[in-house]
């Protein structure tokens, strides 16, 4: 019992993560219509940033999560005006191609100024939480509940923005119906914006998040594309609230997968759990209305 | 010989390996459309597939049949035909770009297994002692002899592939590309078709896997790393032109000429720069694949071109 709950705990660190992540692919892919493949390696970029002003400027990580998600938002704009923007205009598989173009470029940079090297925030071990429960005890690590409670926050602060602010409410109307949006006289170019801001905000806390419960290194957001992918689809491309649930369950599921098959085969998990939602489920399991 | 030549050699082998993967996605992708980015899964699963029939028997793995090399390279095809077969079963229903995750899916669960397989694969150590083709001709014969056999089956599937462009069913397939709804219309079974066309790259991309692994006389789940072995064949592909059958080979030699460019210029670095070439060369493909999307999408050989001068050739038929 107590090692069920256990996987659970490490199943909703996990899921907070691939939440963070889901919500801004699932975002610009509602909203500014394609796959975008570099996400992770924003996620990455994101954890990087964060590191130098953690370990370099000294700062304490809260106060590095929002300087690093703007640092890593200027780079995401810088690419969408340089290559994005002007292939917007063709079919939304060449901008797939080209964001894996980006994918590799922001991980070549990453490498060149971080180094090769697994690094992390804080030396030494952290010494977990033990919780006796029934037949054992159940262990949480202080990072954990940063990772979770940063998470909430950051939920809770979008559904806020979606519900109650103009361009919240735009942004859900530009991905439920971008026709009807337009017609309604929103300004496209200003949600496009507001899109990257968000979604790449969000992907870059996920990653500091994710070097966070073990180590950084230059493919950390490469090899969570596909269970973020996972959890987006499951959701339901284009609904924020969709991302949460996908990445949630996708997060659970991986972790508590364990208990049945070998753990080297994790990442297989979420990639059954989207092929079966694809064939059964095309349009994710929370289809309908989004809001 | 001469260490000039010796390196020609090696080049056209290598760039002959990646013209033949450059052709099998241009099947995929080129003509029909269908978005694979797990190419190294079928490389890899070719390559192995080849290994594991041809070499020695071991102790400390399956396989090792000590099989002749042709029936490890038509293993190899079949293999991996019949990896994509279930692989495309489940999801060529799929749309483009959910596709394109559902491969690099495959991709991840095909390195996973090979890996963690040890009975099978020998995990991470990989299996060395690959017997080569022409191993009895001395280094210098061999090498050649290979290059030979690599231009060869270049040869081959690019005879292979412009005839099967050219036919009905190339025209089918092109068709299912631009246009999904009107093919169903006019009575054609679109799945059945992309099924074919995808199955029909994955064994040519197992047969380069099969190349590559005997050229090499080692294969482990390292020799095959999405970056040079999925990336750098879209580099190819889409440089060169995506759907001409002549840009998907000039693309494969070009873009191979640039990349091994790219590793004499990185050896002249200091050495503390030089653990960081790889990195440098993973952002070049990067770059190369961004510049080309914007600045010439259609590749340097056009597939209007290959349009305009099948036309010209049919009407010189008529006239004759």
């Amino acid at each position: 019992m107590a090692e069920l709950l256990q996987l659970v705990i490490f199943g909703l660190v996990l899921g907070s993560i691939l939440t963070l992540g889901a919500i801004g692919l699932s975002l610009t892919y509602g909203i500014l219509k394609f796959a975008h493949f570099a996400h992770g390696d924003f996620m990455t970029l994101g954890a990087y940033f964060a590191l130098s002003l953690v370990v370099t400027a000294n700062l304490p990580l809260l106060v590095s999560i929002p300087i690093a998600a703007l640092a890593t938002l200027i780079v995401a704009l810088i690419a969408d005006r340089l290559i994005y923007r002007r292939l917007r205009r063709t079919r939304p598989v060449i901008l797939l191609i080209a964001s894996v173009g980006v994918a590799l470029m922001l991980r070549s940079a990453v490498q060149l100024i971080w180094g090769p090297n697994v690094q992390v925030y804080a030396q030494g071990i952290q010494l977990p939480y033990v919780i006796p429960f029934a037949d054992g005890a159940i262990r949480i690590k202080p990072d954990h509940l940063i990772i979770m409670g940063g998470a909430l926050f950051l939920v809770a602060s979008l559904h806020l923005f979606l519900q109650r602010t103009r361009v919240g409410k735009a942004m859900r109307a530009m991905s439920d119906n971008p026709d009807l949006a337009q017609v309604t006289g929103i300004d496209t170019e200003k949600i496009v914006l507001w899109t990257w801001g968000i979604g790449i905000a969000m992907a870059a806390a996920g990653g500091i998040f994710a070097g966070l419960d073990s180590q950084l290194h230059p493919v950390l957001g490469w090899r969570l594309l596909l269970p973020v992918f996972a959890a987006a689809i499951l959701g339901g491309i284009g609904k924020p609230y969709g991302a949460i649930a996908g990445g949630m369950t996708i997060g659970l599921a991986q972790e508590l997968s364990t208990l049945v098959i070998s753990p080297d085969y994790k990442p297989a998990v979420s990639f059954a759990i989207m092929v079966l939602v694809l064939i059964f489920r095309p349009r994710g399991i929370f289809a309908g209305r989004s809001t | 010989m001469d260490p000039l030549l010796n390196y020609a050699i090696f080049f056209v082998t290598i760039a002959g390996i990646y013209a033949v993967w450059s052709l099998a996605l241009n099947v995929q992708w080129g003509l029909t459309g269908l978005f694979n980015i797990g190419i190294v899964a079928f490389v890899a699963v070719g390559g192995y597939t080849s290994v594991l029939l041809t070499v020695e028997p071991s102790a400390t793995f399956g396989g090792g049949l000590g099989l002749p090399l042709a029936v490890g390279f038509i293993g190899a095809m079949v293999t991996s035909a019949i990896l994509a077969l279930l692989v495309g079963l489940i999801t060529l229903n799929l749309r483009a770009d959910y596709l394109a995750i559902a491969t690099i899916g495959i991709a991840e669960i095909v390195r996973l297994f090979l890996k963690n397989e040890e009975w099978l694969t020998n995990g991470v150590r990989g299996i060395g002692g690959v017997p080569r083709a022409f191993a009895d001709l001395g280094p210098e014969g061999l090498a050649l002899a290979n290059m030979v056999l690599v231009l060869l089956c270049v040869l081959i599937v690019f005879l292979l592939i412009e005839r099967a462009r050219r036919a009905p069913w190339g025209r089918v397939l092109r068709a299912i590309r631009e246009n999904e709804l009107t093919v169903l219309a006019s009575g054609k079974t679109v799945k059945y078709f992309r099924l074919q066309a995808f199955v029909l790259g994955a064994a040519i991309m197992g047969l380069g896997g099969a190349l590559y692994a005997h050229f090499v006389g080692f294969i482990s789940p390292e020799a095959f790393e999405p970056l040079q072995t999925t990336f750098l064949v879209w580099v190819m592909l889409i440089a060169g032109g995506s759907g001409n059958t002549k840009g998907a080979v000039l693309g494969a030699f070009i873009i191979w000429a640039i990349w091994s460019g790219s590793q004499i210029v990185t050896g002249w670095l200091p050495p503390e720069l030089a653990t960081q070439a790889g990195a440098l060369r993973m952002g070049l493909i990067g770059l190369l694949l961004v510049l080309v999307l914007l600045f010439r999408n259609e590749g340097l050989l056009s597939e209007e071109d290959q349009r305009r001068a099948d036309i010209a050739r049919e009407a010189r038929n008529d006239g004759r």
